[in-house]
């Protein structure tokens, strides 16, 4: 059996992708009176990166216990595989936990920590150095085998947590904030390496973070919590330029919200006005701060939407300005290319197209 | 920096306390263990009579390991009540945890003649126990092997330390993180062996401790023996007492107190440092 390595792995997962992995049917969660999640209904596909994103308190690190068997629904299944998982306990699920403080035993070794899910799963003894090893490798530990966790810094920490999460080859991997607890540079290095390794061994990962950077640059899908409820499921690009809701625009990336009056199919918002085609009433429009372009900088298409405003303020970036734009009493953040200090009155405009309605 | 006086102040009292209740005594008591009895007054001749005596007449020795029996048997059954009693509640006692912890320490503040008192009704032959034991019918007469045996006096002290066992252990106990418990049940292991491979290693230095704690205790123990012990279950301290009493004989007195002292000693140095290894934070 030592011919089972990763790549062996991929290539189950490879043929398995698009398949539904697990299933969150309908979940509820109360603690007491306080409800936690509140009928939560999930897929995710075998292979995929899913990031659950929220702010504390918005159920997602309950919604991982339960997955991972620490916590029993209220009401609700889980399904993985075809297989009820809820009933299971813990130690049954074929599903690994990547801790918060990484969980490490502090009286067993890196290699005897890497080789405890093997040890009392009951995997055949001679095999259990060589996965232990294989493990070690994946995370570049191998040359801290002998060591105590205690002596080893928190990136380190990091990766035998996750060599030994993925000793026992879970068909689906939970990361609970795994690095939050590192510095931004190592951090970004991580992600870098969490990202490949998950593509390399085919992995489910179910990813919980409270940082929208770190959710965008690793996610297949981002699913956004908010006091226990799903806000929108979609891949980083799509919730960045199509947010659903007036609270996801503006917890991914920043964003101008919008509230206008429709009439005859034209939108108007103070001095601001565009055809739209949603029926007649109030509606919230997000427009993020890059879709706002200066006239002299760039040709404004046809129906786009000019507009006279002030600079009250500009923040330089670098690449980019950050201002402060007020348009007749609207004000606006927009960002725009770096060009020099910019003061007074100049022409703005942005496209109908980018100003993407969203719910309350 | 703190003055010259704020130091003096400071650090006069505690040096004081050790040098006339702890360094004094020792050494009185080191002095008179290497002097003699002669015509039943203390002669300050310097000799080696006393230890000598010690292993000459086989009494001291065999009470001296009958008290090391005792003082192990009541270890291992403070630990076997402990143990389990530490674990429910530190890991599933939930809101009953402070209302059982308090239980707990209650008896400690009852006087402990009091408790040898208690031992002395239950046991004795008019007692709590034999009055049951006829009662049901499963014995006909009084039962006399109860009271004044070692086996009283183990079950006397278990019972008097069986919270100085339990306090370090749940103490311990406590301060397993419990996610180290549920990284266990994560990667397969089921509750025995999440117990044996990572509960239980992680509480050897409470382990250690109260182990440590209920043998020395029980090692210097002379109340017992007399409450409930008889003839048969004398121990070294009630020796070192009599020597000191109504034998006056307090150079082998002093003698044989050395003697424990220094097994006391080296057996607080070795749980020391295995205590040392075993905890990893």
């Amino acid at each position: 059996m030592t011919q089972t390595g990763p790549r062996a792995e991929q290539a189950l997962a490879g043929a398995a992708s698009g398949n539904v992995l697990l299933e969150v049917r309908n979940v509820a969660k109360h603690f007491g009176p306080r409800e936690v999640l509140k009928h939560i209904s999930l897929e995710i596909a075998a292979g995929e990166f899913l990031t659950l994103l929220g702010e504390s308190g918005s159920g997602k690190t309950t919604l991982l216990r339960l997955i991972a068997g620490f916590e029993q629904p209220t009401s609700g299944e889980l399904w993985m595989g075809g297989e009820r998982l809820d009933t299971l306990p813990p130690y049954k699920r074929r599903v690994n936990t990547v801790f918060q403080n990484y969980a490490l035993f502090p009286h067993l070794t890196v290699q005897e920590n890497v080789a405890y899910g093997l040890q009392v799963s009951g995997a055949a003894k001679s095999e259990i150095p060589g996965r232990v090893n294989e493990a070690l490798q994946m995370v570049k530990m191998q040359e801290f085998a002998a060591s105590r966790p205690a002596k080893l810094s928190g990136g380190q920490q990091q990766r035998v947590a996750l060599a030994r999460a993925l000793v026992n080859r879970p068909k689906l991997l939970l990361l609970d904030e795994p690095l939050s607890a590192l510095d931004a540079n190592l951090r970004k290095q991580m992600q870098g390496e969490l990202k490949s390794l998950q593509r390399e061994l085919g992995i489910t990962f179910l990813f919980v973070t409270h940082d929208q950077d770190e959710a965008m640059a690793l996610s297949d899908r981002i699913a956004l919590l908010k006091d226990g409820s799903l806000e929108q499921v979609a891949s980083p690009r799509e919730i960045y330029a199509r947010p659903a809701t007036s609270y996801t625009a503006e917890f991914i990336g920043q964003t101008n919200l919008l509230r206008t009056y429709i009439k005859d199919e034209v939108a108007t918002c103070g001095c601001l006005q565009w055809a739209s085609t949603l029926p007649g009433g109030g509606a919230l429009f997000s427009l993020r701060p890059e879709s706002i372009h200066l006239s002299n900088d760039a040709a404004a298409s046809s129906d786009a939407v000019r507009f006279l405003a002030v600079v009250r303020q500009q923040i330089f970036s670098g690449s980019s300005e950050h201002l402060e734009l007020d348009a007749a009493g609207q004000s606006l953040r927009a960002q725009i290319p770096a060009r020099g200090p910019l003061s007074g009155e100049h022409e703005f405009w942005f496209s109908p197209a980018d100003a993407v309605p969203v719910r309350e | 920096m703190y003055s010259r006086a704020y130091k003096w102040i400071v650090s006069t009292p505690p040096i004081l306390w050790v040098t006339i209740f702890l360094l004094l005594p020792y050494a009185l008591m080191l002095a008179h263990s290497f002097w003699l009895v002669r015509d039943g007054m203390i002669a300050h001749e310097w000799n080696l009579q006393n230890y000598a005596k010690l292993f000459q007449n086989p009494v001291y020795l065999e009470v001296l390991f009958r008290t090391m029996r005792i003082a192990a048997g009541v270890t291992l059954l403070s630990l076997l009540l402990g143990y389990p009693l530490a674990y429910y509640m530190s890991f599933h006692a939930g809101v009953r945890k402070e209302l059982l912890y308090q239980l707990v320490i209650v008896p400690l503040w009852v006087s402990y003649l009091v408790r040898g008192y208690a031992w002395k009704t239950i046991l004795g032959s008019e007692g709590v126990l034999n009055g049951f034991l006829q009662y049901i019918h499963v014995t006909k007469e009084p039962v006399s092997f109860f009271l004044y045996s070692p086996f009283a006096v183990v079950l006397m002290l278990t019972h008097i330390y069986t919270p100085f066992v339990f306090l370090p252990l749940y103490a311990s106990l406590e301060h397993i993180p419990r996610n180290l418990v549920e990284a266990s049940h994560d990667l397969g292991a089921g509750s025995r062996a999440t117990f044996f491979r990572v509960i239980l290693p992680l509480s050897l230095p409470g382990l250690l401790a109260g182990a440590t704690f209920a043998f020395l205790l029980t090692l210097g123990d002379f109340l017992a023996p007399l409450l409930v012990g008889g003839p048969s279950s004398i121990m070294i301290a009630n020796i070192v007492q009599s020597l000191f009493g109504t034998a006056y004989d307090w150079p082998l007195g002093a003698a044989i107190s050395v003697s424990i002292l220094l097994l006391t000693i080296s057996l607080l140095f070795f749980t020391e440092r295995l205590e040392k290894r075993w905890s990893f934070r």
